[in-house]
């Protein structure tokens, strides 16, 4: 096998898994960092997104571009009313307790899902897409548009976590919550934007796993364990992080199957998870340890 | 004869509250009184059912094994490999706050259900493994059910008095202690780590009874047994529901949510086919919503944590306050 087969056939493909596991695990490391506990239900939510847009694609005929910012806001909202709903009552009951609800709501969401969109694999557009041959590398539009979004709006979350107000606000309550609320800050707002930018994003994901491959129920909970390796890998917390360990991990599982049997793809990320708890918990970027 | 169908979906029912009582009791050890988050409990189960069916069948071409043990060796092999597949784990993850062991928890599960679905040296694939034997199952049809039924409750008190017997003794005490206040337990010079091993260990074990209770009973056992998301939420909110770190709240909880579980599924099997597959999403739905509502309304569940000694009331108000982090 020649360079540039291993690069079309397992870099390329593992490049645009890994910006898909980025886009989610942004989200886990952010309510990782902020609200300090593991979300449980992000899989799921990036399931919802991505069924969001599959029902705008339907009921509006619009193409699926133009149903992912529809579908960001939409599940940006669940997010937010799931948080008001269910988790923030369970604010000040110890962290594994929401933990808990948050498995739970994982099946709440999967099973609205099931209900409404049924269980059987679906597609945003019919027909087989012949990937463009650019000097020998076979690239699919849509996989460059899946990294350039995902370029685009972690680009466009760091600027806002680093320059605007809130942003700031954010990362003081991730560094230090006691010294953030003493200081004035709001911790509801804070809260609220976390959960816009963490279901925005996870909509993001789901719908970009639905444009490369397809949807079904089980995609989102399949993403789950990834997302969270790539948080951990990436240190929790660092935002730049998540997007290095998604990309990490997505190109690792591609590789892989070079070497392990192809049914054991999904245990790539599980390795990663162990073995970065054991040698180097605080991730390649020093995040958190919780 | 409708008397004698009756009965006979009684002993069902109340076979498999015993087989999820174990799963529940088990869970209880880990989270009730060590609060480790397990949301694998569907791996450990699964990895009990198939020791016990690879130890106790007789020998077959094309797997590994049979090697045709009397089914007491298969039940206790299963709790050693249960008990082995969770000490690696334990290991790794035990040294952080539980939401690591949850989610690498929900990582075993996952990888169990790939090994047991593409291993067919060791376990059949996807046909699973048949003719289990099932203990005084060469009766008649009833009698078989109410001797088996009898088998599960007898290990069921076992595990029982065993457990309790545990918790009331300074083993329990230190493992509440590790549970409500990390630092002071470590103060005390517990082996914090070491303690949550032994509890998650423990766990795993029964789970991984209960998992070879089933197969015997089924007579086999293959990848489609059970849904692994579901049975294991199944059991959170048994032992949620009746009570953590009450072990007859766990059998309580057991015996409740599986109750409502099977008369939800007889009802929705009575709707329209075109109905009936929504319906049983809708029962999940509604499962995952009577976790929110307990975990609100009720959090100390059916029957709370019994307070210890005199003290017991500091014990609970110290507890909302100076939990972990």
């Amino acid at each position: 096998m020649d360079l540039l087969e291993l690069i079309n056939f397992y870099v390329i493909p593992g490049i645009v898994l890994g910006s898909i596991y980025a886009l989610g695990a942004v989200g886990i490391t952010l309510i990782f960092a902020i609200l300090r506990y593991a979300h449980l239900a992000h899989g799921d939510l990036a399931t919802l997104g991505a069924f969001i847009a599959l029902a705008s694609v339907t009921a509006l005929g619009v193409s699926p571009y133009i149903a992912l910012p529809i579908a960001v806001i939409a599940t940006a909202c669940v997010a937010v009313g799931i948080d008001k709903v269910f988790y923030e009552h369970l604010r000040e009951r110890p962290k594994i307790v929401t933990v808990m609800a948050s498995l739970g709501i994982a099946l709440m969401i999967r099973a609205v899902v099931q209900v409404v969109w049924g269980v059987d694999t679906e597609t945003y557009s019919r027909g087989i897409v012949r990937p463009e041959n650019y000097f020998g590398l076979r690239i699919r539009d849509r996989e460059v548009y899946t990294v350039l979004a995902m370029i685009l709006l972690v680009g466009g979350l760091q600027l806002f976590l680093t320059r605007s107000k809130w942003g700031k606000a954010m990362r003081a309550m991730s560094d230090n919550p006691n010294l953030a609320l003493l200081s004035g800050i709001d911790n509801k707002k804070v809260v609220m934007l976390t959960w816009v930018i963490a279901g925005g994003l996870c909509a993001a994901s789901g719908f970009f796993l639905g444009l490369n491959t397809e949807l079904k129920a089980l995609m989102g909970w399949q993403m789950l364990l990834p997302m969270f390796a790539a948080a951990i890998l990436g240190g929790v917390g660092r935002v730049e992080g998540a997007v290095l360990g998604g990309l990490v991990v997505g190109i690792a599982e591609e590789l892989s199957v070079l070497v392990i049997p192809s049914e054991y793809k999904a245990a790539m990320a599980f390795a990663i998870l162990l073995f970065m708890l054991l040698v180097r918990p605080t991730g390649l970027l020093k995040g958190k340890v919780l | 004869m409708e008397f004698l169908g009756l009965v006979n979906y009684a002993l069902f029912t109340a076979i498999f509250i015993g087989i999820y009582a174990l799963l529940a009791l088990g869970l209880n050890i880990q989270w009730g009184f060590a609060g480790l988050f397990n949301a694998g409990i569907a791996g450990f189960f699964a990895v009990g059912a198939y020791t016990s069916a690879i130890l106790s069948t007789p020998p077959d071409d094309g797997r590994i094994g049979g090697f045709d043990l009397h089914f007491v060796l298969g039940w206790i092999g299963a709790m050693l490999a249960a008990a082995l597949v969770a000490w690696p784990i334990g290991k790794i993850c035990l040294r952080f706050r539980s939401d690591y062991l949850a989610i690498a928890s929900i990582g075993v599960a996952e990888i169990i259900r790939l090994v047991i679905k593409s291993e067919a040296a060791l376990t059949n694939g996807a046909r699973g493994i048949s003719g289990i034997s099932r203990p005084m199952g060469d009766i008649g049809y009833m009698e078989s059910q109410i001797a088996y039924l009898v088998i599960v409750l007898a290990v069921l008190i076992a595990a029982y008095v065993l457990v309790e017997r545990q918790f009331n003794a300074p083993w329990g005490r230190m493992m509440r202690a590790i549970r409500d206040n990390e630092g002071a337990a470590e103060a005390m010079g517990k082996d914090v780590e070491f303690r949550r091993l032994e509890a998650f260990i423990f766990g795993a074990a029964l789970m991984g009874l209960g998992g070879a209770l089933f197969a015997h009973f089924n007579r086999s056992i293959t990848p489609e047994a059970i849904d692994p998301m579901v049975a294991t939420f199944l059991v959170w909110i048994m032992l949620i529901l009746g009570g953590s770190g009450n072990n007859r709240g766990a059998i309580l909880g057991a015996a409740v949510v599986w109750i409502i579980w099977s008369v939800s599924e007889i009802a929705t099997d009575r709707l329209p086919p075109e109905y009936a597959i929504q319906a049983k999403y809708i029962r999940l739905f509604l499962i995952g919503l009577m976790l929110q509502l307990v975990l609100r309304f009720r959090p100390e569940g059916l029957l709370p944590e019994p307070l210890r000694g005199d003290r017991g009331e500091d014990r609970r108000t110290s507890k909302s306050g100076a939990d972990r982090e």
